[in-house]
């Protein structure tokens, strides 16, 4: 295990050594101490490395992550996980404004709550948050899953593409174009593996409304200007 | 950008190290507002007096004689303290309106930057932390705090445009965002009397929530007004007497952090601003929710 604490190390330096690590790497693991909320923790690590960040970070954390299993013990800042391409980030606290945001593939799970813009225009990640998300999450989300145990506040989905959204809790708002469907088998499979994944085992699929695309703002339609 | 950091104390036994504490969460937000920086402290107030903070940008000309001009003046003794380019004046609680009136008319170089029973407020163009140094924030006490450091987008970079902006008694607000209403609100505000002292979109709002607290309203039902009358983007914190308040605009982008222990409430714009503070570990940490007030007395 390699330790690099950041209260000693300059943050560039400790990722320029993640930039180093790539397929075959035999530092599997790695530890963080003292982010302190620093930006950019662990940012653009692209090798199957696990790391390890103990306490809160700042702006982007594990941003642009592809094949690392990281794991915040602490909150995140706004943007975490942002661009995420494979791989895992979990936030073992809450996550600020637009976690994952752009992602195009991998997990992010968030056990606490996650604030405005959750998911806003991703392309393929999984998120799986364990509280609530703020308004605006999932704005034009254009593919993956968005699972949410809590609640979702304001114009949930607004102008959502092909993502698929599951909430256990209440829903304040849908965004334009937004809906509830309904919940099919594939819905169910699908959802039961993305809790699996996300190491969650206390609540039934049942419990879950699922909401997508009423594919009417796809195209502009000078009958919808109003929508704009 | 700009960054706010803010210190409510419920612990009067951390009160000694209100300043030291402000120094060191302020100095985390240098980069969030490179251009200027200021703080607003509310000291221990002294029975039957009131402060008025004073500042001039040729300080060592305009606060020549100011002491005897002012006591002859209004006729009692006034008390005069430098801080650099500031000055803290103590004057006889019913003397504070006459000691600004006759600043502004024979000391035209002598800007008021607070009066109030406990505020003092310092601000000044530069890098966050030697502004802090400059007016020793580090030595200061009180029961809360309030400071910015400030990226310019809306005016000219300014003493003045600094914030905090003070438009009453023992009032101050800090502004993170940009207001798109504010030219038309401020000639609504002059109509009813209230001055303005530069072209800052903040300083509108500051003197909004004067206006309305003249009215009678709290702090908290003014900040609750202002998410109908005020447009644009913005993450306030502001502070009266006794009081501590955060707001953000509904769309909420500003960025905002609180902590809250037995010891104390903290605002921080990030985490980075409350990472160093006692207790941090155990602290109650949260983002605080789009167009909801947050308000403590005591």
């Amino acid at each position: 295990m390699r330790t690099i604490d950041l209260a000693v190390t300059p943050l560039r330096e400790l990722n320029s050594e993640l930039h180093r690590q790539s397929d075959g790497t035999n530092e599997a693991e790695w530890e963080i101490l003292n982010p302190r909320g620093q930006h950019a923790v662990a940012v653009g690590v692209d090798a199957p490395i696990k790391v390890a960040v103990r306490g809160p970070v700042g702006y982007y954390g594990g941003g642009m992550n592809k094949k690392a299993t990281i794991t915040i013990h602490g909150s995140a800042g706004p943007g975490v996980a942002e661009n995420m391409m494979s791989g895992s980030v979990v936030v073992k606290g809450d996550a600020s404004q637009y976690a994952g945001a752009t992602g195009r593939g991998g997990l992010l799970v968030i056990e606490g709550n996650a604030a405005s813009r959750c998911g806003i225009s991703m392309k393929g990640i999984d998120i799986v948050v364990r509280g609530n998300i703020g308004h605006m999450s999932a704005f034009m989300a254009q593919s993956g899953h968005l699972v949410v145990l809590g609640d979702a506040g304001d114009a949930l989905g607004d102008s959502i593409y092909e993502a698929k959204l599951f909430v256990r809790g209440s829903v304040k708002s849908l965004g334009a174009d937004c809906i509830e469907k309904e919940m099919r088998p594939e819905h169910h499979t699908q959802l039961a593996t993305l809790l699996d994944k996300a190491g969650i085992k206390d609540v039934k699929t049942s419990e879950f409304k699922r909401y997508g695309s009423a594919r009417k703002l796809y195209n502009f339609n000078i009958d919808n200007a109003d929508a704009y | 950008m700009c960054g706010i950091v803010g210190l409510f104390i419920k612990d009067k036994a951390l009160e000694p190290r209100l300043g030291e504490l402000t120094a060191q969460m302020l100095a985390t937000m240098c980069e969030r507002g490179p251009d200027s920086a200021g703080f607003a402290v509310y000291g221990a107030p002294e029975d039957g007096k009131a402060k008025l903070t004073v500042q001039s940008a040729d300080a060592d000309h305009d606060f020549a004689g100011l002491e005897a001009a002012l006591s002859k003046t209004l006729g009692v003794p006034v008390e005069f303290e430098r801080k650099s380019t500031h000055a803290v004046l103590t004057v006889p609680a019913d003397k504070a309106e006459a000691a600004r009136a006759a600043i502004k008319a024979g000391h035209p170089g002598v800007r008021i930057m607070s009066a109030g029973e406990t505020i003092e407020i310092y601000k000044e163009v530069g890098w966050p932390t030697d502004v802090s140094e400059q007016f020793h924030l580090k030595e200061m006490s009180g029961s809360h705090a309030i400071g910015h450091t400030r990226m310019a987008t809306e005016s000219a970079v300014t003493t003045m445009g600094a914030h905090p902006f003070s438009t009453g008694s023992d009032q101050c607000l800090v502004h993170n965002g940009s207001l798109s209403n504010h030219n038309s609100l401020k000639r609504k505000l002059k109509h009813d009397g209230m001055t303005f002292e530069t072209e800052n979109d903040s300083e509108v709002a500051a003197a909004y929530l004067t206006w309305r607290m003249n009215q009678g309203m709290n702090l908290g039902q003014a900040l609750e007004k202002s998410l109908d009358d005020l447009d644009g983007f913005f993450t306030f914190v502001v502070g009266t007497k006794n009081g501590f308040g955060v707001i953000r605009d509904p769309i909420a982008c500003k960025p905002a952090v609180m902590a809250e222990t037995d010891q104390y409430v903290a605002f921080g714009s990030e985490y980075r601003a409350l990472a160093g503070l006692p207790g941090i570990d155990k602290a109650k940490i949260w983002e605080p929710e789009p167009a909801t007030v947050y308000f403590w007395e005591r």
